[in-house]
């Protein structure tokens, strides 16, 4: 055998009550390469992962690490074999520090036997200096961003020294300057001799940096190829069984009233003096670097944080919105970035997840429709091809772009004027990704007004009508269509846009 | 050749899994069975109707409470008022019921409907409830510290209001806990053997509240505080409405429960219940709901209040003396509960 081989992993199958996960699935992988596993939502990416760092007891199929058949029958095992892995749905423990995360479960131990805080702070520190990652250890989690979340696990998962690394959609949080960051820690462990095993629905990401692909669809393995002999369209046809063509089918809706006029919104020094207006039909998108400030907007305008003042209007109407369920009542809705934090109900099956904000329109004199219920459930399974066994099914056993599916279709079920999607494809793959961006389309033709915040740049230059930019939690520029290019985005995301120019006009 | 064997396995496979899932769902039933089992082995009484009957009957005031603490676990919230709220219902309710020629009554002269005692413990239960909701939902205390605070200050009002048992009850009210419906079952060589009044009514209560749970918005609000409350709260439920609401609930029932438990008793007592609410709690435990949120029916709380109802009984027929049924008890509660929790990994 092949000396370069650190990992062999063969006919894995696993089943879940009522649905095979995996079905006779191999994969291996060499010394000091990334190799990407792709393949659409619920396809089995995840679960072979979690059978690999011993989270599920595969039902047969053996592992060959480091050229000795090994069990991995609990994380600890996976770990001391020199496995580690930066898991797709983040889990921190929110009342600890940075510091205490990364080395929770092998805590620097001094006199006593008590825990050396003062080590592990420092140790941190190091560690964090090296990564180049900017937060300070003694930090709590609770108060980080999605994206600083992120940054921490991916620091977690080097600090082990591990010879083999799996990321699942490491890069699903951050923006491009950090996906750049976490490239250039891939080479350098690469240059170590370290292995890659790198999951993303992002073409670009595995393109720029995988060695090797290897594509799974419903459970099975489809082809493993050098990146080098692919291309995206061969590679999407792989994934998805099908041609793909036109990943931004944007489509051009007659542009009417403005519907949300938002002027000089300030909140606690982290949305500045923040105006703009959406109109009906049109997108509009927002940019920004990471904590600029455009979430913290929309949380706002949404009444989930109180704003210090400002106003807002509404079709003309001044509002006043003190809670979600204002926001919703004036025909708002709001796709939030943190899936586990603030959308699924993990316990609860996948039918109570999908109707949960508009239950209202489903009942009668507070009693369920059951019957309508189940049908728009069905209905909407199918718009989506959302992938479950059934509705009563338990939404945390979906995979995570089935999860985000399953909120995309709650907040539709409301029937919003206004849509507000946060980084509404984040982990989902690319033919439910140009589904969802169809129904943008599509929604925005019926008259509704979007708002779509993402981290893409694709994604923002090809769905948006205009572009907000955020910078700091200030508007640091906005542009029409036609004048929102990657460097006038990127100028004004890093505060050099000088709203001089022609398009400052409109603004006033 | 080799397609019918793989088949065949994955044919295997789903009945297993469909076993299993079946496993999954009915452990405690199962659990409960053979504890039925095992008992009417063990003692010729049990299984007599007179003997079942009764144990039906003592577990219907700690059935309430149970189902109303199952709605508030299922918020990820805890009651441990109601034992003491179930006391001071059961007194001011008593002293209303009180026959006017008994030696020591609390309001001389007074001589009101059964509706008055009636609905003034409901009304009790349902403040000292919303006092509990509020605490929560306005005032962000966690929940085990304002139940506690509620659990002490009620008791507190029941030893105020009497400190000595309040007795001498009228007969319409003694009924509501002595008497029996539909004595439609025959037993040989005596009265036929009806229904008690309090097990209709534990009935009724865990009827509607099934179908509250899982037929109503309401039902559903609940289950999605639980599951996820900030995700609830931006899809628009009226998170403070709905929480305060359950407590109110759940106090409501512990009022009913001392109405219940005065009324089987013919006495009103300030010390009525020490404790229930920890029972109610175990029942609701047992039964599958889950301390941290989400999860949870009602039957399988009035299984999880049967067990214990069984255990009860079964040691007093079995004369296992009372300690060591505190300590059988304790210990089957535990095992109950692990194998319930392991069959869902
Ligand atoms: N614990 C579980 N219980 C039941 N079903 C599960 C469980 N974990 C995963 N599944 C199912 O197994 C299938 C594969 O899921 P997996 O999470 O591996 O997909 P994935 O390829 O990672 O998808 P995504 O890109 O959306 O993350 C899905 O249909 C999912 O619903
Ligand atoms: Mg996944």
């Amino acid at each position: 055998m092949d000396r370069d081989v650190i990992l062999v992993m063969e006919h894995i199958s696993k089943s879940f009550p009522g649905v095979k996960a995996l079905d006779d699935v191999r994969l291996t992988v060499r010394r000091g390469t990334v190799h990407a596993l792709m393949g659409e939502n619920g396809a089995g990416k995840s679960t072979l992962m979690k059978v690999l760092v011993g989270m599920y007891t595969p039902d047969s199929g053996s592992i060959l690490f480091q050229g000795q058949p090994v069990t991995i029958d609990k994380p600890e095992t996976a770990l001391n074999l020199g496995i580690s892995m930066i898991h797709q749905e983040l889990s921190p423990v929110p009342y600890m520090t940075v510091a205490e995360n990364i080395f929770l479960g092998r805590e620097p131990v001094g006199k006593f036997g008590l825990i050396d805080k003062r080590k592990m702070i420092a140790d941190t520190r190091a560690l964090l200096e090296r990564l180049d990652i900017n937060l300070d250890p003694s930090a709590l989690m609770r108060d980080l961003s999605v994206a600083n979340t992120q940054m921490v696990e991916i620091a977690k998962a080097i600090s082990y020294d591990a010879t083999l690394i799996i990321m699942d959609e490491p890069t699903s949080a951050i923006t491009e300057r950090e996906v750049a960051h976490l490239f250039q820690l891939i080479r350098g462990l690469k240059e170590r001799g370290v292995a890659i095993i790198y999951i993303t629905h992002k073409m670009d990401e595995v393109f720029e940096i995988a060695d090797e692909i290897t594509v799974l669809r419903d459970g099975r393995h489809v082809a493993t190829v050098p990146a080098s002999q692919v291309d995206r369209n061969s590679l999407i046809a792989m994934m998805v069984g099908r041609e793909l063509t036109n990943i931004f089918p944007k489509e051009e809706a007659p542009i009417g009233e403005v519907v949300l006029s938002v002027r000089n919104l300030c909140r606690n020094g982290v949305v500045k003096d923040v105006s703009f207006d959406v109109r009906r039909g049109e997108i509009l998108g927002i940019a920004g670097l990471m904590g600029s400030g455009r979430t913290e907007v929309i949380e706002t305008i949404f009444g989930i944080k109180k704003a210090d003042s400002g106003e807002i209007r509404i079709k003309g109407q001044k509002v006043q919105i003190n809670s979600p369920a204002d926001a919703i009542a004036h025909g708002m809705a709001l796709l939030t970035e943190d899936r586990k934090r603030t959308g699924i109900m993990g316990v609860l099956p996948v039918r109570d997840n999908m109707m949960i904000a508009s239950l209202e329109t489903y009942s009668l004199a507070g009693f369920l429709n059951k019957r309508l219920i189940n049908e728009t459930c069905e209905r909407e399974k199918r718009r989506l091809d959302i992938k479950t066994p059934s509705m009563e099914q338990l939404i945390k056993f979906l995979s995570g772009g089935n999860q985000q599916k399953v909120l995309v279709s709650r907040w539709l079920l409301t029937a919003p004027d206004i849509l507000i999607l946060d980084e509404p494809t984040r982990g989902i793959d690319v033919g439910a990704k140009s589904e969802i961006h169809r129904l943008m389309c599509k929604l925005a033709q019926e008259g509704k007004a979007i708002v779509m915040i993402s981290s893409e740049l694709p994604e923002i230059l090809g769905m948006s009508d205009r572009v907000l930019v955020m910078h700091e939690g200030r508007v640091g520029g906005e542009f029409v269509r036609a004048e929102a290019t990657q460097e006038n985005i990127m100028r004004a995301a890093t505060g050099q846009w000088q709203p001089s120019q022609d398009t400052a006009a409109s603004a006033a | 050749m080799r397609a019918t064997t793989s088949a065949e396995i994955r044919a295997k496979g789903l009945n297993r899994e469909r076993w299993n899932a079946f496993l999954r769902k009915y452990a405690i039933v199962l659990i409960f069975l053979g504890m039925v089992v095992l008992l009417s082995i063990l003692s010729d009484a049990f299984l007599a109707p007179r003997n079942l009957v009764n144990v039906v009957r003592q577990i219907s005031v700690m059935g309430l409470l149970a189902i109303g603490v199952t709605m508030v676990i299922i918020t990820t919230g805890i009651d441990l008022s109601l034992g003491s709220v179930l006391a001071l219902a059961a007194v001011v309710a008593a002293s209303l019921a009180q026959r006017s020629d008994w030696r020591e009554v609390k309001y001389p002269g007074l001589d009101v409907p059964l509706i008055v005692p009636i609905v003034a413990a409901l009304a009790i239960g349902l403040l000292c409830g919303t006092i509990n909701g509020s605490l929560v939902a306005k005032f962000k205390i966690p929940p085990f510290i304002a139940t506690l605070g509620m659990m002490t200050v009620a008791r507190g009002f029941a030893l105020i209001y009497s400190d000595r048992p309040i007795s001498g009850l009228k007969d319409s009210y003694n009924f509501i806990g002595q008497g029996e419906l539909l004595q439609i079952f025959p037993v040989a060589g005596q009265r036929p053997l009806g229904i008690p009044i309090p097990v209709l009514i534990l009935a009724a209560a865990a009827i509607a509240a099934h179908v509250m749970l899982t037929s109503t918005r309401f039902g559903r609000y609940i289950y999605a505080i639980g599951g996820n409350e900030q995700a609830a709260r931006i899809s628009g439920v009226n998170i403070d409405r709905v929480k305060i609401s359950v407590y109110a609930l759940s106090g409501l029932l512990a009022g009913l429960a001392g109405l219940v438990l005065s009324s089987r008793i013919g006495s009103g007592q300030p010390g009525l219940a020490v404790g229930y609410e920890l029972d109610a709690i175990a029942a609701a435990v047992i039964g599958g709901t889950s301390l941290s949120g989400g999860i949870g029916t009602i039957w399988g709380t009035i299984v999880g209040a049967l067990i214990i109802g069984v255990l009860n009984n079964g040691l007093d027929l079995l004369n296992v003396s009372a300690y060591w049924q505190t300590i059988v008890k304790g210990s089957i509660i535990v095992i109950a509960v692990i194998i319930d929790t392991r069959k869902n990994r």
